[in-house]
């Protein structure tokens, strides 16, 4: 987490969200969060009948792993906006790395009002997922 | 959706948190949680999986209705004379996502939706022909009517396969 008392604008935080994305996380994520669209789970389906090359990963599994980089650099619960835009498809066995930018910091007595600049990408450093965030450290 | 509320429950949250390859204890772990905050909070995605709770879910398989992936066949869905019949969701991508936190989401909370649709729009793509963009915002109120969490959402169905 990141230390509010030693941060700047233009700093740059990174972390590897997943290494070599499994078919089988795709169906934990398909599981739990009720997507049950067979594009994501269904091989036969998504490659014979939809025409795409194999089952690719929910967008939303991107920005929950996406998520997961920016929690354990603003802390628990320190979120107060998180958006993204869904560039291009993740595939299993891709390796996708977040990397954050800050882009302002406004403090107050109290508390400290962090803006970053996400993107995460795939291993040929293609953007998966462009956003942005907001955490009160 | 409709007003179908969702409860918040910390073996979905642990779930979640699994499927996302996220280990903070935050999550799970109840006495971690209880010295750090109080208790297991949700993360920050979670509340996309209210799809479990919305009876009208097109992309849950219902008990007794042609579901559109593979069985005996790629596709359990018959080829009809409409040709968008049971692949109207192959088509449909999503295009961005945004959260607003008001307050913090915990197991034991009950949250409604309160669904309104946002604006349309069309562009044209080389890489997947002509674009037809919705969004849709979703305002989530916990049992005691206060606004938990905001969501905005953008749907996009494309006119050809998208293959990055």
């Amino acid at each position: 987490m990141i230390n509010v008392n030693d941060i700047k604008v233009g700093d740059t935080f990174e972390e590897v969200i997943v290494d070599n994305l499994t078919r089988t996380q795709i169906v934990q994520y398909a599981g739990v969060s009720g997507d049950y669209n067979p594009l994501h789970t269904d091989e036969i389906f998504t490659t014979q009948v939809a025409g795409y090359p194999s089952v690719f990963a929910h967008g939303m599994l991107t920005m929950g792993m996406t998520g997961k980089m920016l929690t354990n650099l603003v802390g628990d619960d320190n979120l107060k906006n998180f958006g993204v835009r869904f560039t291009s498809q993740v595939w299993p066995g891709d390796t996708l790395t977040t990397k954050a930018v800050i882009t302002s910091i406004e403090k107050d007595s109290d508390n400290v009002l962090v803006n970053f600049e996400l993107v995460t990408e795939n291993q040929n450093n293609i953007p998966v997922v462009t956003g942005s965030a907001t955490a009160l450290i | 959706m409709s007003k179908k509320s969702m409860p918040i429950e910390k073996g979905h949250i642990m779930m979640f948190a699994r499927s996302i390859g996220d280990e903070n204890p935050i999550y799970s772990d109840e006495e971690y949680a209880r010295d750090k905050l109080g208790g297991i909070i949700a993360p920050p995605t979670f509340i996309q999986s209210a799809a479990q709770f919305n009876p009208d879910n097109p992309l849950r398989p219902k008990i007794g209705e042609p579901w559109f992936g593979s069985g005996k066949t790629p596709t359990g869905i018959k080829k009809g004379k409409n040709k968008s019949e049971g692949s109207a969701s192959t088509n449909m991508l999503h295009a961005e996502q945004h959260f607003e936190y008001h307050q913090s989401l915990k197991p034991g909370d009950v949250l409604t939706p309160e669904v309104t649709e946002g604006e349309k729009w069309e562009k044209e793509s080389k890489r997947a022909g002509l674009l037809k963009f919705s969004e849709s915002i979703t305002k989530y109120f916990n049992q005691n009517n206060e606004l938990v969490i905001t969501a905005r959402s953008v749907g996009v169905v494309t006119e050809k396969v998208v293959e990055n």
